[in-house]
């Protein structure tokens, strides 16, 4: 195919989709739903992994001390604790200092429980060597006396990867139903230019153009939509995306927690979005040729 | 140049179009088709650039065997045979010039090329005053010609015309006849199907006569007649 040729379809391609103006608005705006929520669920998921890898590399593990220990119980079970295997260092947070967290993050309400009302446990933050060996540590303190319970990042970790998979696949379910409608508007799109251009199918039949040269510009069209189609959401997600990073990081700071920076991040999610919204067009556009398109 | 031999044409309803039908045209004769209404004439037409297949027999056109050819290569031929039709088929958007350089684009001829052959073609049909004008600008005369010059832009060596004078009148019908056999005399082949008596009797070919898809006759320089 002649470079020359190649311009022509492309030109052919976008006079179709001004002609048939609400037709392609409709299958553009299909296509840019899908694609902001296929955007959006996977900024989502990939940072919800992202959190719950960096709560399981934490190292540490909070142990809660029965309230029904003694003081020299208590101090006993912090000697155990330093005496274990891979633990670098044993910290002790009471009850008070951890209501006072608590306040802290969620607010004054929370002030009614002070003294007798406090329903928290003594903690000990036990650090292990290497987030590898937390799971173990906890398990070794687990059938420790006066250990009411051990809590890990680990199994936060664990419960966050299995949001992830609901979102997931719940995300997943909605996207695929919208791609099938995508799918089905281009594809209507492309038939109704097929029909409208049913005249000059024939004379270039006629004079011996080749399938594929007639062909082409149908293709073209729908994946021109499909592209347009992305380059919405695109945008939208970037500056979705840029704010919230802004927003967040600053919360984060001080704390080991990241979202997953814009720079790559983002380049890849539109690069993907592209990707999707031409191969939806070009597919819908493939159904109508087939069906509609006798050369 | 084409030839049938022992072809038989049934569509899918049933309806035998071409019985048993065989026949040979040399490159560069000028054939008139005629026939009543419903005889075969159009499918007889319509298997030279395989527009139908044939149910029986084989067709060749040039080097082209339609029954056993492949798909893929059905534009090659159509490059060969060019089709006029009775009602033009001209794209209503596009001016004279446009139309004919549109048959030119879609083999991706050169635009030098392009503009070259359209005006030769245009000089031909002698219309080459109005490039510009669209189909609905010209007389019904005038669309046939622009027609007949896309239908010859790319050089077929066939011409095939369905009733290219059915719509016109005497005097415009005369005019066509003339460029077809100027275009005739340049070595294309014409294959021309026609109710017109007065003009099958004046410009005097072959004939061949089509009725209940046989050939009832087949002559040299003949009259149009035949037994309803």
């Amino acid at each position: 195919m002649k470079i020359r040729t190649v311009g022509r379809h492309i030109k052919e391609g976008f006079k179709s989709i001004k002609r048939n103006g609400w037709m392609s608005f409709a299958a553009i705006s299909a296509v840019a739903i899908t694609l902001l929520l296929v955007g959006g669920l996977i900024a989502t998921v990939m940072n919800i992994n992202e959190l719950a890898a960096d709560i399981e590399n934490d190292v540490s593990v909070r142990v809660y001390v029965d309230l029904a220990a003694e003081e020299e119980e208590q101090e006993q079970l912090q000697k155990d604790l330093e005496n274990l295997e891979n633990v670098e260092n044993v910290a002790f947070s009471s009850r008070e200092e951890e209501l006072e967290n608590v306040v802290g993050s969620y607010g004054d309400t929370f002030e009614l429980y002070q003294g007798d009302q406090n329903p928290l446990y003594n903690v000990f933050i036990v650090d292990t060597t290497s987030p590898e060996e937390t799971s173990k540590v906890a398990k070794e303190i687990e059938p420790m006396d006066f250990v009411s319970e051990v809590n890990y990042g680990g199994a936060e970790a664990d419960r966050l990867f299995k949001m992830t998979a609901t979102i997931r696949n719940i995300g997943g379910i909605i996207i695929i139903a919208l791609i099938f409608t995508a799918i089905f508007l281009i594809s209507n799109t492309i038939r109704i230019t097929i029909f409208s251009r049913s005249t000059e199918i024939e004379i270039m039949k006629l004079v011996g153009a080749t399938n594929w040269f007639i062909r082409w510009p149908f293709l073209i069209e729908g994946a021109l939509i499909g592209f347009i189609g992305a380059v919405i959401p695109s945008a939208a997600l970037w500056f979705i995306y840029n704010s919230v990073y802004g927003a967040v990081s600053g919360f984060f700071q001080g704390t080991y927690f990241s979202l997953l920076t814009p720079s790559p991040f983002m380049y890849q999610l539109i690069l993907l979005l592209t990707g999707i919204g031409i191969v939806i067009g070009a597919t819908g556009s493939a159904l109508s040729i087939r069906r509609f398109l006798k050369v | 140049m084409i030839e049938m031999k022992n072809v038989s044409k049934v569509y899918g309803n049933g309806i035998t179009a071409i019985h048993d039908l065989s026949v040979q045209i040399e490159q560069g004769e000028f054939v008139y088709v005629v026939g009543p209404s419903g005889a075969g004439k159009s499918t007889f037409m319509r298997l030279m650039y395989r527009e139908v297949l044939p149910t029986k027999g084989t067709v060749s056109v040039g080097d082209f065997d339609i029954n056993e050819m492949k798909e893929k290569n059905v534009p090659f031929l159509r490059r060969q045979v060019g089709v006029v039709f009775q009602d033009f088929k001209l794209l209503p958007t596009l001016t004279v010039f446009e139309n004919i350089a549109y048959a030119m684009e879609v083999l991706e001829k050169s635009t030098r090329q392009i503009e070259a052959r359209v005006e030769e073609v245009l000089k031909l049909v002698k219309l080459e005053h109005k490039t510009d004008m669209y189909p609905n600008e010209l007389s019904g005369g005038e669309q046939q010609r622009v027609a007949i010059a896309r239908a010859i832009a790319n050089m077929p060596r066939v011409l095939v015309a369905d009733e290219p004078t059915g719509n016109l009148d005497p005097d415009t019908s005369a005019g066509i006849m003339k460029i077809l056999e100027t275009i005739n005399a340049q070595g294309t082949t014409i294959i021309m199907a026609t109710h017109n008596s007065e003009i099958v009797n004046k410009y005097k070919h072959r004939v061949i006569v089509i009725d209940d898809g046989r050939i009832t006759r087949d002559e040299e320089k003949g009259g149009y007649t035949y037994e309803n």
